[in-house]
């Protein structure tokens, strides 16, 4: 077991600190009185939780391609079940991201959150153990329990604090996401009978059947192909993301739809090889489609949310479609793709809900004019919609740079056919920019009306989104350092992938099974055709 | 070749930029506020000023900012073709400025500080892309050009205003992400690098054994891809974009922003594709034939405008078809043509905007038939106006002649008598649309309301600050015209490579 990990060399456990640090927060805030005091808490343990994971990137070995910072702990010997978590280069950004969003989900319910705020920061801290034990688990009891233990949390937030159709949102949310993960425990079960571990590297060491592959793969894509969402599954998204409370569509789009993406370079691709290099013009046609679908239907919104919320359907497909493209352009583009998007598209949900505070409504109609009323909302707004449309020398310029060169490399047509996707995100983005910030006004501000007025970002809400502005630009201009963080790590997914998908015959000629073989020619067929 | 890296060559680019700061600051003293614009501009060509002996010299300035990805970089990189078109814009800023006080205050415009802005980091950005040392930080500075003239174009903030606004987003931004992105990226599949090469004007980047289809591909996707150059079909932009106040027509939309466009252009086919793989694959004679097109269409549509800013405009479109006509006849004479133009015109089609400019200020006329008589009251405007036209027409000593001259060598060169027809039927279409403007000045009827008024409208102190930048930019163009080594030794430069 040894041979993939690095144990931890800290004098402290930094993994499980961050599983626990807020847990124990959210104990504590159950027995604090008032809701500043329960702000300030919350606000502490989230920080106190960012700086715990500082060492992981002050400290993250680049040159090696293991898992670090691993702690091992027995926990079922009799099932060959341990407790055992780490980073390598995949995850570690992953978890940063969390940590770092945090605060500023806590920040941005500041006011917005009116109601049972206890509750609200409770559920906000378990969330936050559960998301960073996903990208921390190398086993896949320890991963299924906390993927679904996100669930839960995710629906309170959208069910109790969401918006006029939240009964419906949350429960679509929950039915697909549910439908999802009972796949994802059916290939779980089924990858400890055929081999006997839980353990997720060994998994991947393990050589499966060509049938036994195709069916993980089928099992673990579904549920994380809904996650992402990709389409035709993403009609939760933009439900839940309109619903949600601000701080809710922030770790919806920042966080829980890299799972999905996550859950693909993690379980799809090492352990399944030859069934993801089947599957693979499947998934990029679904990524494409997703891609210009996204686009286009954000380009028909008037609800700022939606459009927002459609435009993260446009930029995970960018993420899906490097992924599959199985190569390093692709694979680290679909990585940094995801850090973008969630700092991009984290932002503008924050954005979004401080417009909202100020006219209650989501309305493109009602949000006009702001130019010359609010010219540092409208600055920010600026640089966060260029962000979001690829602007070069913003962030997600470089990971789009990437996935299309990954692209044109492999396939110049996949590349060409993705190109209209690049032009619907300038398209909704200049569109949403231009009414926001001007639409059909004279250039004269109503002085002397007061109903007219509406207040400039304060120094709170300046700091949210200052904070994320350093990372478009720092990204933007200079991303080496987290590539280099990915570099080894992709270099063995896609050395892991390439070997595997070669089988041997015996492997082919295996267990062979009639409805697959079925399900099998039906699908080349299509992809023939 | 030597190449000095230094990191003094972001000053250029960074003074407008906090020109622009201090302009957003100082908002609410105009004096102070526009003063700070001037500066700027001063400071601006200044740099440059200094670069300009060591680029004579036969040196390259070089500095990388940031790395994003092997070959993938922000890197700045000053040569001979950067620098002749940093001189004039840059050169021009400052008598832009002086004429944007008279104008801008002449009219009483509002939101000017938004106006100085936009102004000044569009020039900052303009001078980016001058020095560009790649084609990434080429496309970086081109968009910032973009997002930064919008508010410009959208000035006036009426319906006019913001459609002209929104088919100028539209045409630029539609271009450059359905074309530039992908040329982009198929460049760098292809050649591993973004990095132009500066050197030798022959090579390009390309491996010799890169499929020329794809290079093909990408040659077409940046011909389009930078519809700033007013290339047709994708021009349509430009008039539109007349919306905006004259001083945004006058330099951004006859000298920086068109400039931008032409200029990258010329940069991708000499310091990309480079010379060899152009005359090689036959793709420079197609797109000379195709700018052909352009020069002739436009011109004839020139022909048929009354309103005296929508015919500079189309004016603009057919010469700037020029500078690309030059460079894509791929011989030493030609390029020395179509590089130089990139001046020429400048000054010219300045002048001509400031021309416009002033008449609009001063007596509140747009069109060409309201002028009649309008000569003996604007009489330095006219003048002005007249030897700038001359300069279009390509008639000695004005600086127009020098370009076609060098044109009509390149086409004999070639030995394409199609392409020396194009020049001299194009010259005659010139003549046919300025020589009217300029008579009705002078000689035409006045209208009715104006006959008898003969007072001059030069003696207010406002529309003093637009004709004295007009003379000076008229005066320099025929200057450039008597001597244009300074030009001729920077070209030089490169074509003898």
């Amino acid at each position: 077991m040894e041979k993939y990990l690095i144990l931890n060399t800290l004098n402290y456990p930094i993994l499980s600190m961050l599983l626990i640090v807020p847990v124990v927060g959210a104990v504590v805030a159950m027995f604090l009185r008032g809701d500043t005091l329960l702000k300030y808490w919350s606000l502490a343990v989230t920080l106190v939780t960012a700086i715990i994971s500082i060492p992981l990137w002050t400290g993250f070995d680049r040159t090696t391609a293991k898992y670090q910072f691993v702690e091992l702990r027995h926990w079922f010997p009799e099932l060959n079940l341990n407790y055992v978590v780490g980073v390598d280069g995949i995850s570690v950004l992953l978890v940063l991201l969390t940590t770092f969003v945090m605060p500023l989900c806590v920040l941005c319910s500041w006011t917005y959150i009116q109601t049972r705020l206890k509750e609200f920061m409770v559920v906000m801290l378990l969330m936050e153990t559960a998301m960073i034990g996903v990208f921390l688990s190398l086993n896949t009891v320890l991963f299924y329990i906390f993927w679904e233990g996100m669930l839960v949390p995710m629906y309170l937030i959208i069910a109790i604090w969401g918006g006029a159709r939240k009964d419906y949102a949350s429960i679509k949310f929950f039915l697909y996401t549910f439908a999802g993960s009972i796949f994802l425990l059916v290939a779980i079960i089924a990858l400890y009978i055929n081999t006997g571990t839980f353990f997720i590297p060994e998994l991947m060491a393990h050589t499966y059947s060509f049938s036994f592959q195709m069916w993980v793969f089928i099992a673990c894509a579904l549920g994380f192909a809904i996650k992402v969402p990709m389409f035709p599954f993403h009609t939760w998204l933009p439900a839940a993301h309109v619903q949600a409370p601000t701080a809710g569509s922030v770790i919806l789009a920042s966080i829980l739809l890299k799972m999905g993406g996550y859950g693909f370079l993690r379980f799809c691709l090492p352990i399944a090889p030859a069934a993801t290099y089947y599957f693979v013009p499947v998934l990029i046609i679904m990524s494409l489609i997703s891609i210009i679908v996204g686009g286009y239907l954000a380009l028909g919104q008037t609800d700022i949310k939606k459009l927002i919320a459609y435009s993260s359907v446009g930029h995970m497909g960018f993420v899906t479609l490097g992924i599959f493209l199985l190569n390093d352009g692709g694979i680290k583009g679909a990585m940094l793709q995801m850090i973008n998007h969630g700092i991009t598209t984290g932002a503008l949900f924050i954005m979004i809900g401080l417009i909202y505070e100020r006219t209650h409504s989501r309305e493109l109609a009602d949000n006009n004019k702001l130019g010359m009323m609010m010219p540092i909302y409208v600055t920010f707004l600026g640089i966060f919609s260029l962000s979001s449309l690829a602007f070069p020398g913003t962030n997600s310029f470089v990971s789009e740079f990437l996935v299309l060169f990954g692209a044109f490399d492999k396939y110049p047509l996949v590349g060409a056919l993705a190109i209209p996707g690049a032009i619907l995100a300038a398209a909704y983005m200049l569109r949403l920019l231009q009414k926001m910030v001007w639409d059909d006004s004279d250039g004269h501000v109503h002085h002397g009306d007061k109903s007219h007025h509406i207040a400039d970002c304060n120094a709170r809400e300046i700091v949210q989104l200052a904070f994320l502005t350093i990372f478009v630009f720092w990204i933007g201009l200079h991303p080496t350092p987290l590539l280099d963080v990915m570099d080894t790590s992709v270099a063995h997914l896609i050395h892991q992938v390439d070997a595997g998908s070669i089988l041997p015959d015996a492997a082919h000629q295996g267990e062979h099974h009639a409805l697959l073989n079925d399900a099998g020619a039906w699908i080349k067929s299509i992809v023939s055709f | 070749m030597n190449t000095i890296i230094t990191s003094k060559i972001i000053i250029t680019m960074l003074i407008p930029m906090i020109t622009g700061l201090l302009v957003m600051f100082s908002g609410k003293k105009p004096n102070l506020r526009d003063s700070w614009s001037t500066l700027g501009a001063i400071l601006t060509f200044v740099s440059v000023l200094s670069f300009l002996p060591t680029i004579l010299d036969g040196k390259q300035l070089k500095y990388t900012l940031f790395e994003l990805y092997p070959g993938v970089s922000v890197m700045l990189n000053l040569d001979g073709l950067g620098v002749i078109f940093a001189l004039v814009a840059s050169f021009l800023w400052i008598l832009a400025s002086f004429y944007c006080v008279g104008y801008m205050r002449g009219l009483n415009e509002h939101a000017q500080t938004r106006f100085y802005v936009c102004y000044a980091v569009s020039v900052g950005a303009a001078m980016g892309a001058a020095f560009a040392g790649n084609l990434f930080t080429l496309y970086l500075f081109y968009e910032i050009v973009s997002i930064f003239t919008y508010p410009l174009v959208m000035h006036h903030q009426d319906k006019e205003g913001y459609w002209g606004a929104k088919k100028y987003i539209i045409y630029l931004m539609f271009t450059s992400k359905a074309f530039l992105l992908p040329a982009m990226v198929i460049i760098y599949v292809l050649a591993g690098t973004l990095d132009f090469q500066t050197a030798n004007i022959a090579q390009g980047i390309f491996p010799a054994d890169a499929s020329r289809v794809a290079i093909g591909v990408a040659y077409l996707l940046c011909l389009f891809g930078f519809a700033k150059a007013g290339i047709m079909p994708l021009h349509n932009w430009l008039p539109d974009a007349m919306v905006a106040p004259t001083p945004v027509s006058a330099l951004l939309h006859a000298v920086v922003v068109v400039k931008v466009g032409v200029f990258s252009i010329c940069r991708v086919m000499l310091s990309v594709f480079g010379v060899n793989v152009l005359s090689e694959t036959g793709l420079g004679l197609f797109t000379a034939y195709f700018v052909s097109f352009t020069i002739l269409m436009a011109s004839v549509i020139a022909l048929t405008k009354t309103n005296l800013k929508a015919r500079l405009a189309y004016s603009t479109v057919s010469q700037l078809s020029y500078i690309i006509l030059g460079v894509a006849m791929l011989t030493p004479n030609s390029i020395t043509g179509g590089l130089i133009h990139i001046a020429n015109h400048a000054f010219a089609k300045i002048t001509l905007f400031f021309a416009a400019g002033a008449i609009f200020v001063a007596s509140g006329k747009k069109d060409i038939k309201e002028m009649g008589g309008l000569g003996y009251r604007m009489p330095w405007t006219m003048m002005a106006f007249g030897i700038a036209s001359l300069g279009m027409i390509g008639i000695p000593p004005v600086g127009g002649f020098v370009t076609k001259w060098y044109l009509a060598l390149g086409t004999i060169d070639i030995h394409n008598w199609i392409l020396l027809c194009v020049l001299l039927l194009s010259s005659l279409l010139n003549a046919g649309y300025f020589v009217p403007v300029f008579l009705q000045g002078f000689f035409g009827k006045p209208l009715p309301e104006d006959a008898g008024v003969t007072g001059s409208l030069e003696k207010q102190p406002l529309v003093m600050f637009m004709v004295v930048p007009l003379v000076i930019t008229a005066t320099i163009s025929v200057v450039i015209g008597v001597y244009p080594d300074l030009f001729l030794d920077l070209i030089n430069l490169m074509v003898k490579s």
